[in-house]
């Protein structure tokens, strides 16, 4: 809702952190959230709060006190089962109309996209998407979102001072998920919002999990990856081998994908995946910065390109000069096999 | 079947550059392109009303010079456009962007799809789609890569999602978001290319449509840009190896084997 005053404003209160839940576990992004709420919710001397919504997800949200959730909104109906967002998105607003949060987190993933942003529109507040950094302005207390704009060529930074709740969303692996204290408890709040026309809305007819999607890729600890210079298809053959090698998986950039030299779900970047792996190696990727955005908090980085200049190699921890076609075969030839 | 393609002219991002002084993005001079998500929505409303028949308006918001972006939809088949464009919409986030596109489908009148790219490569915010549905209140899928079955009423649609995919079953009106696997998108013809070239763009105002003043523009929107900054480096040195590629690979062995990685 728009702000008029400074009293509207004093009547919100609290960090929400939107839960992913796949298949009745907590997503690590989820995690990630309370950790980043944390700090925001100490700044205003509020509370950290996580909202659970689905089917069979009850079980799930006593957990969430261990990674910083002081209370847990749970709404727990079948008719939450398939991800129906307009269904999702009027439960969400019921509860932000209700509660009240002056601040709102939820994943930048395909579903967070889909949901948020149109609950942000019904509840007329302000939305920044796949923020990297979150702080609380230390004069007026409101939110600061900071994002890759423009292609990601600068840095934005964005607020929302006449609006309520200010919502963000974040991408996957940008924050770091806190250790967890299972010694922590959180409210449960149970809630029965759940509009009684939902099942009149879209179907979900069929969920299909694909082992092979884009998860290994943010889940494997070494991701070689390729890009413009791999020149073809054959060139990201070479780049499996060395992946198999080291039992790590392939990523590519948008210039690769685009060319459809591998498919869309290996790319990594602001418009792929971002991954924050333990060794990302960059073969003959120039390092545009939606890539670099999608893989820099990776903890080793490793370049080979022939050219020493590129932001890729700049940015490099190692940065090796010279062909990818004569550096990866011989890597693939000092690796012992596993 | 009629069929909106929401559009956006976007600036080819590999052009984008600084100002040093002003720290702002230099918009003169770069040049603009059709953003590429929204080559596949064109390209399935053209795919759809080829089996139901019907009619697909391509629509965007934007400065004069989107025109040429509503043009080379024309070039692929899309039957007209409409172009939204006037100094009140200056400053539009993506709440009021996607309030005044909901008001022109209004105005366009008896839609009963709306489909957009998965985003718009230069704000990157997968918003407006979402928003447009929310704003109508109408169904949405988003991220869709394959329409399964469409009928005169609705589509079976799959959504691609990071653990696999989803099917689902939207009746109109609906408003979809589509990524790039959904299809390849037509190179246009030269037939395409002269309906493009003498079609006539309508240029609409916010306030011919009904939108409430309050609503558009930079007034209208929730969030505001207070500043901008160059990406910060990464901190830590970089260890070059320049050796023959043989040498490079040895010394890169040797210290992921000192970091216990291999």
């Amino acid at each position: 809702m728009q702000i008029r005053s400074e009293s509207d404003k004093a009547g919100f209160r609290n960090v929400w952190v939107v839960a992913e839940v796949l298949s009745g576990k907590v997503q690590p992004v989820t995690h990630e959230l309370l950790g980043a709420a944390r700090p925001l919710a100490d700044a205003r001397g509020s509370e950290v709060w996580a909202v659970v919504l689905g089917s069979g997800v009850a079980d799930g949200a006593p957990a969430l006190a261990a990674y910083g959730a002081d209370a847990v909104v749970v709404v727990d109906d079948a008719r939450l089962a398939g991800f129906t967002d307009e269904v999702e998105a009027r439960v969400l607003c019921r509860l932000i109309d209700e509660h009240r949060p002056e601040i709102v987190l939820c994943g930048a993933t395909t579903r967070g996209r889909a949901l948020i942003p149109r609950v942000a529109v019904m509840a007329r507040a302000g939305l920044t998407a796949d923020c990297t950094e979150l702080g609380i302005d230390p004069e007026n207390g409101d939110l600061l979102q900071t994002r890759p704009a423009f292609g990601g060529n600068i840095l934005a930074t964005i607020r929302c001072s006449s609006h309520r709740p200010q919502m963000s969303t974040v991408r996957p692996r940008v924050m770091k998920a806190p250790a967890p204290d299972p010694s922590r408890r959180a409210r449960i709040l149970r809630a029965d919002v759940t509009p009684s026309d939902a099942s009149l809305l879209k179907r979900v007819v069929e969920v299909f999990h694909d082992a092979n999607a884009a998860f290994n890729l943010a889940d494997a600890p070494i991701i070689v990856s390729g890009g413009r210079g791999m020149k073809g298809p054959d060139g990201f053959e070479l780049l499996k081998r060395l992946a198999a090698r080291v039992g790590g998986a392939v990523g590519a950039s948008r210039a690769a994908v685009d060319a459809g030299w591998i498919p869309y779900t290996h790319q990594v970047g602001q418009t792929g995946q971002t991954v924050q792996t333990q060794v990302y190696v960059a073969c003959a990727i120039s390092g545009q910065i939606q890539h670099l955005v999608g893989m820099q908090s990776s903890d080793l980085i490793v370049a080979i390109d022939k050219n020493p200049d590129t932001p890729m190699m700049k940015m490099a921890d190692i940065a090796v000069v010279g062909d990818v076609f004569e550096v990866v075969p011989a890597l693939i030839d000092e690796i012992p096999k596993l | 079947m009629k069929i909106v393609v929401c559009i956006k002219q976007v600036p080819a991002t590999s052009d984008a550059k600084i100002d040093p002084e002003t720290k702002r993005i230099v918009r003169e001079g770069v040049k603009a392109v059709l953003n590429p998500f929204d080559t596949y929505a064109v390209e399935e409303a053209v795919q759809l009303r080829a089996r139901f028949g019907g009619e697909v308006i391509a629509l965007t918001m934007g400065p004069e010079r989107a025109a040429i972006a509503l043009k080379e939809c024309i070039s692929v088949g899309a039957d007209r456009g409409v172009l939204h464009a006037d100094r009140a919409i200056a400053g539009s986030d993506t709440w009021a962007t996607s309030y005044v596109l909901s008001q022109a489908i209004l105005a366009i009148g008896g839609v009963d799809l709306v489909l957009c790219g998965k985003q718009a490569i230069d704000g990157d915010t997968a918003q407006v789609g979402p928003g447009i549905a929310a704003h109508l209140g109408w169904l949405q899928a988003t991220y869709v890569m394959k329409v399964d079955d469409a009928t005169a009423t609705g589509l079976r649609v799959r959504r691609m999602h990071e653990d696999g995919y989803d099917v689902c079953d939207v009746d109109f009106p609906a408003v979809l978001t589509v990524v790039k696997d959904i299809n390849v998108p037509r190179i246009p013809t030269l037939r395409g290319r002269l309906a493009a070239e003498k079609a006539e763009i309508p240029v609409w105002k916010p306030a011919d449509i009904g939108c409430a003043p309050e609503l558009i523009g930079l007034d209208g929107s929730p969030t505001r840009v207070v500043r901008t900054q160059p990406p910060p480096p990464r901190s830590g040195t970089t260890t070059v190896l320049d050796g023959s590629a043989r040498d490079s690979a040895r010394a890169l062995v040797a210290e992921l084997r000192r970091r216990s990685i291999l």
